[in-house]
């Protein structure tokens, strides 16, 4: 589990024995403010679309992908649950979409929506049923549901395509004007737009009262079913958000794409999606603004020097990371700045 | 009826062979588990490794069964070792996720590793003449190399229980799983425990992989193809013991091999939901420490 981040106070400018704390307090009841440092990742993104315009598919997916880490990292980061299973609501995201788009309704902002629906229920009765556990039985379970799914699109092929992947998908220009081109530009700007309202959406839920009990269950369940928070209620509305969430990603990369295959229900991908948020650093909600598109230009770039053995050099720089930089690129920025801090 | 009783009797033949090596393999991971806490999801590299040393030994320096399955198993158990120690020791205690990263890791490199020294295809495994063949017994033929192996797997997990319940390193090993600090304060050197052991885990997988190269064919893609079926053996069979895996093996083994010859059209589906509804009634395993 993430560890406990405690607000660091500054202790340098502290005049009297009461103001760390009082500082302290401060952060704590501004901690919903938004702050100059996280405009970074939009300007980032829109830096992109000027300086690598034959980019923008990548860029849209890693986009669309840091969606998938954040839906993952509400689940794993801030209620706790580790799970090998997120790809089971992206999928299902993925396989609404296609599906609705496939047989005749293309429209994609009603897509996404129904994608979230439809992954929010799958989220919701697998959750009902799995959450009482913990530990290796709860992380067995979360994979157990994504291979049952997996199973079921793989043998219902006369809906989905089966192996060969669903084919077929017309996608309608968005709000009837935006075609989505060769270029990708309109993906681009598509994923950019759901990626910040759904980060809105998230960053508003974790910073909430919601959220705060969110994060005691993860610290300390047994103090929670003490003050009589409803500990299982709690776990179960973050679980189905973030499947919602993970629905509306799968189907994302659905509609750009037009294909939506069996992978994305697979072990892989919520394998690689929990690795990305680990690089970035869990429970934090920008780990996956780090480690989605690291991960996916490392990939990018391996996979273009070396096409056979790319893997490699990715698993070298997971080692490398996780014996060098505990606790994600996010975790070795805190313990630079609080090194930094203790010099002062 | 006679069919229905052979296919009954093959079924269960080729499943008990099946859960040889599943057990063989997972036991390890059982172990780790339960004693150093440590989600080692790079556990099926060491029976990959097994397989890709004995059936090298065999193809290209045309050495004989059985020294290539001890050497694939020396070789292995010698060479987690240092891994052991340079890689796994730094996060025993520490966050899960951070042992998932570097498991990951693991896998990635050593299928790479693998495709890159030895191709991407299958490897063939050559038996010698006398196990190509069937023996009769009971109610048909059956193939004489799943015979072996259930003898083979008999008595090394024969050996293995009495080992663990019976000899010093064992009784040891049982006190580190039951209570690590206790184990300490008595004296226990568990940092020496933990290397034994986790050599011992990767030698027993580099030995069942090396065995069951016929059921598990040894590609690159192994440690990741097969990662579940370990978990689930591991999961079901309970944590840190080494008797629960056997019976989950069995459990898993059997089922597999039946679903195979009755129901193929639903793949895997009935293993995924005996795992879930197994997993509903008793969270902990068949066999774990509530």
């Amino acid at each position: 589990m993430a560890p406990p981040r405690a607000v660091r106070p500054r202790l340098s400018g502290a005049a009297s024995p009461g103001a760390p704390h009082a500082a302290a307090i401060d952060a704590f009841a501004h901690r919903h403010r938004l702050r100059g440092y996280e405009a970074a990742p939009w300007l980032a993104a829109l830096a992109a679309y000027f300086l690598f315009p034959g980019y923008l598919p990548l860029v849209a997916q890693i986009l669309a992908t840091i969606l998938f880490a954040l839906s993952a990292d509400l689940v794993l980061g801030y209620a706790g649950i580790v799970t090998l299973g997120q790809a089971a609501f992206f999928g299902a995201g993925a396989y609404t979409a296609g599906i609705l788009a496939a047989h005749g309704w293309g429209e994609p902002i009603t897509g996404l929506l129904a994608a979230a629906v439809a992954a929010a229920a799958i989220g919701f009765l697998s959750g009902l049923v799995i959450l009482r556990s913990t530990g290796l039985a709860l992380l067995m379970q979360t994979l157990v549901v994504a291979a049952l799914l997996r199973e079921t699109a793989n043998k219902a092929s006369a809906i989905t395509g089966g192996d060969d992947g669903l084919q077929g998908m017309q996608v309608w220009p968005i709000f009837g004007r935006f075609e989505f081109g060769l270029f990708g530009r309109t993906a681009f700007f598509y994923c950019l737009a759901v990626l910040f309202l759904c980060w809105l959406a998230l960053r508003r839920l974790v910073h909430s009262p919601f959220g705060r009990s969110l994060t005691g269950t993860r610290e300390n369940v047994g103090r929670m079913h003490a003050i009589g928070a409803p500990v299982m209620r709690r776990r179960l509305t973050a679980y189905t958000i973030s499947a919602a969430f993970a629905g509306i990603s799968g189907a994302l990369i659905a509609q750009t794409a037009s294909f939506v295959g069996l992978d994305s229900l697979g072990l892989e991908r919520s394998g690689t999606v929990l690795i990305m948020l680990i690089i970035g650093g869990v429970g934090r909600l920008y780990g996956a603004f780090i480690g989605v598109p690291l991960y996916m230009i490392a990939q990018d770039r391996f996979s273009s020097i070396d096409p056979v053995y790319w893997f490699f050099w990715i698993g070298l720089l997971m080692v490398l990371l996780v014996t060098f930089a505990r606790g994600g690129i996010l975790g070795l920025v805190d313990r630079l700045r609080s090194w930094g801090g203790g010099l002062r | 009826m006679p069919s229905a009783l052979s296919a009954v009797f093959f079924i269960g033949f080729h499943g008990i062979a099946f859960a040889m090596v599943l057990y063989l393999i997972s036991v390890g991971l059982s172990v780790t588990m339960g004693m150093m806490g440590f989600v080692n999801l790079a556990h099926g590299v060491f029976a990959m490794a097994g397989g890709y040393v004995m059936t090298r030994l065999m193809n290209q320096q045309g050495a004989p069964l059985p020294l290539a399955l001890a050497a694939a198993t020396v070789v292995v158990a010698v060479a987690s070792l240092p891994i052991e120690r340079v890689l796994y020791r730094r996060l025993y205690g520490g966050d899960e996720l951070d042992q998932v990263l570097l498991t990951m890791g693991l896998v990635f490199m050593s299928g790479a590793a693998a495709q890159y020294l030895c191709g991407p295809l299958q490897q063939p495994l050559r038996l010698p003449p006398g196990l190509n063949g069937g023996v009769r017994l009971g109610f048909g033929e059956v193939p004489a190399y799943d015979a072996l192996l259930i003898v083979c797997g008999a008595g090394l997990v024969t050996g293995l229980w009495l080992g663990i319940e019976r000899s010093r390193f064992g009784a040891k090993i049982r006190a580190a799983v039951d209570n690590l600090r206790m184990a300490q304060s008595l004296g226990i050197d568990t940092s020496r425990l933990f290397s034994l052991t986790f050599a011992l885990g990767s030698g027993l997988a580099a030995l069942g992989g090396g065995l069951g190269a016929s059921l598990i064919t040894i590609t690159p893609g192994y440690a990741l193809d097969n990662l579940v079926y370990f978990l689930i053996v591991v999961a079901i069979g309970g944590l840190g013991n080494i008797r629960g895996p056997f019976l989950a093996a069995l459990l898993v083994g059997i089922a597999d091999s039946a679903c195979k010859y009755w129901i193929p059209q639903f793949g895997a589906f009935f293993i995924y939901a005996m795992t879930m509804a197994i997993l509903l009634w008793r969270p902990r395993g068949l066999f774990g420490r509530a």
